[in-house]
């Protein structure tokens, strides 16, 4: 897939694409990264003179949601912007090579780009059963992994699987599976968390490395801050329902056709971070909850364990029978109202009992 | 009631026989008086609107721009939040400054023979196989225990998740993010924290039952006086025994 000495530029140039059609490219990307205009001539430069980064992405226990995204970008130059601007010489979902022609390409990168890849993962690793659950070329997809993150430069946690460890690892967990920091220990990740993530994250966050040569700043999370450092409640389009107090109460009701606020039919909104609300998906066209739908959470930690889609208050599990706070707080406020009211009655009995004791010591007057 | 300082020898505090005298003795101080009710007003509005945080009243009618319903229910949250914990700032202070019964909510002297023997006593005399309670010029251990868990523990945990919750709106560049942000280190699906946050609300509500159960029924049965102290800070004890 193209020698990695090649500049973006060049590989864009030869395919036939204007130079004005690129430094729109450069501009829009710089735009959704939240960055000035001289980062785009920035950006240009980069694309114009850096080698294109090698990029191996790789799949473990994945629904291969991540890589439908991603070469959906809606940037005029999609598919080029995305096969060009990186090196892909792997991925085993995109690749012509298969078989021993493919494992043969990880192991010439590895030896070729020492230190100076990049490795994508989409999907996770299972580690029940020596990580038997997920095997990839003849071999555990974990010990694959463990072996391509130790040479590489930075490591992308594509998706909710990688990050979080998202269906798969949902209770029960029976494969074990977990995200990929928890058996890559010793090289940056980015989280770009989602499931799957909007492509133009996805772009976006690639850009940013190779126009900076660095990481991008991330959050306490390992999440890129220019698209994970807001809720999706903060910039939903339905906020000002959820101020006045108007919101959907059944899926069929008036306030549904009128586009009040999800809340109350469990819009996870106000608990996830992601870029939905402004980047949008599919080229800008919607989001979820545009399209009538709460949030999901799909880029939360967990999001499968978090009870139903369609509450507000989580069911808590804990407590043996599943149940919300409120159902929890007011039979436990019951028993305890129940209980004063017997200690109340045992105490007026003994008061009016004790009254007649004769050996009462108490002098109250 | 016309005491004499010898109908009060040996009245027993928590720690140790303290010999007093007068009518009666000042035991909590304005400030101390001034955050517990002021806090129990807090505790109040914190509930009733937490609870409509949870579950929202019924739909508004009208357009967006006519209501501001649920943004004043999250306000006065929000505002009752920041008050209760600043105020919790200033109880902490007051405790370098007050006498030594200000101090006793902040810690249980598990150390303390006499304390452990106090807490079986109070517990005998709640499950009636006691006579009377001792006199107590402070909290009882038993109350002194609940006051403890309660206003230091428990409420700097509310605190502690409500502030946390609360950056999340502030934005991650916030004070409140910075000072609280590692919350999200534990629990990174923030609503893990919303639930725990209202499961806490339910606890308080089931305190303040208990609470101002105990407050009448001592009022009632104990040998001293409880409500009335809450108001002026002043303890009266009923009769002149010791213990």
């Amino acid at each position: 897939m193209g020698s990695a000495t090649e500049t973006f530029y060049d590989v864009i140039r030869r395919q036939g694409i204007t130079r004005r059609s690129f430094v729109k490219f450069c501009n829009l990307t710089a735009a959704s990264l939240g960055l000035g205009p001289v980062a785009a001539t920035q950006m240009a430069r980069a694309l114009e003179t850096k080698p294109r980064i090698p990029v191996i992405w790789m799949h473990g226990l994945e629904c291969t949601c991540c890589s439908e995204s991603f070469i959906r970008s809606a940037h005029p130059l999609a598919k080029d912007v995305i096969l060009s601007m990186i090196s892909l010489d792997y991925d085993d979902t995109l690749m012509a090579a298969a078989g021993h022609q493919a494992e043969a390409i990880l192991q010439e990168t590895r030896e070729k780009y020492k230190g100076g890849y990049i490795l994508a993962v989409e999907g996770n690793p299972p580690l029940n059963e020596d990580g038997m659950y997920c095997i990839d070329g003849g071999r555990p997809f974990v010990e694959k992994l463990k072996e391509m993150a130790g040479d590489a430069m930075a490591v992308i946690a594509w998706g909710a699987c990688a990050s979080w460890g998202c269906v798969q690892a949902a209770k029960p967990n029976p494969t074990q599976a977990v995200p990929i920091d928890k058996v890559i220990r010793d090289k940056p990740i980015i989280k770009v968390p989602g499931c799957p993530p909007i492509a133009e994250v996805m772009t976006g966050v690639i850009s940013y490395i190779l126009t900076f040569g660095k990481m991008p700043e991330l959050d306490r999370q390992g999440r890129p801050k220019m698209f994970y450092s807001q809720r999706i409640h903060d910039k939903c389009y339905r906020r000002p329902h959820f101020d006045a107090g108007q919101f959907v109460e059944s899926w069929d009701d008036e306030s549904a056709r009128k586009g009040y606020c999800l809340y109350k039919v469990g819009c996870k909104g106000p608990t996830t971070y992601n870029a939905c609300s402004t980047v949008r998906w599919n080229g800008g066209v919607s989001f979820p909850i545009q399209s009538g739908h709460g949030c999901i959470g799909c880029s939360e930690d967990g999001f499968w364990d978090k009870g139903s889609f369609y509450d507000r208050l989580t069911t808590i599990r804990q407590f043996g029978v599943e149940a919300t706070a409120d159902q929890i707080g007011l039979l436990a406020t019951g028993a305890v109202i129940g209980g004063v009211a017997v200690h109340t009655a045992a105490t007026a009995v003994k008061r009016l009992t004790s009254k007649h004791d004769p050996h009462r010591r108490n002098d109250q007057q | 009631m016309a005491h004499d300082a010898k109908m009060l020898t040996g009245v027993m505090d928590a720690t140790d026989d303290v010999i007093v005298a007068g009518p009666s003795i000042y035991v909590y101080e304005a400030p101390v008086r001034l955050w517990h009710w002021g806090n129990a007003l807090c505790i109040t509005i914190l509930a009733v609107t937490g609870y409509f945080i949870g579950s929202p009243p019924p739909t508004m009618p009208g357009e967006a721009s006519d209501s501001f319903l649920f943004g004043y229910i999250r306000f006065a949250h929000f505002a009752a939040g920041q008050v209760l914990a600043v105020a919790f700032l200033a109880r902490i202070l007051w405790a370098f400054w007050g006498n030594k019964y200000s101090r006793q909510i902040f810690y249980i002297p598990v150390w303390e023979k006499t304390w452990w023997k106090g807490i079986i006593r109070e517990a005998r005399w709640y499950l009636f196989l006691e006579k009377e309670p001792y006199k107590y010029i402070g909290h009882n251990p038993l109350a002194h225990t609940a006051m403890f868990a309660m206003f230091t523990l428990f409420n700097l945990g509310m605190i502690i998740t409500g502030f946390a919750l609360y950056s999340e709106g502030t934005g991650r560049d916030s004070w409140q993010a910075k000072a609280f942000g590692w919350v999200f280190d534990i629990w990174p699906n923030s609503q893990d924290i919303h639930t725990l946050h209202h499961l806490g609300m339910w606890v308080i509500v089931i305190f303040a039952i208990i609470h101002i159960y105990a407050a009448v029924r001592e009022d009632i049965m104990s040998r001293q006086t409880m409500i009335s102290t809450m108001i002026s800070g002043e303890r009266q004890f009923r009769d002149e025994r010791e213990g």
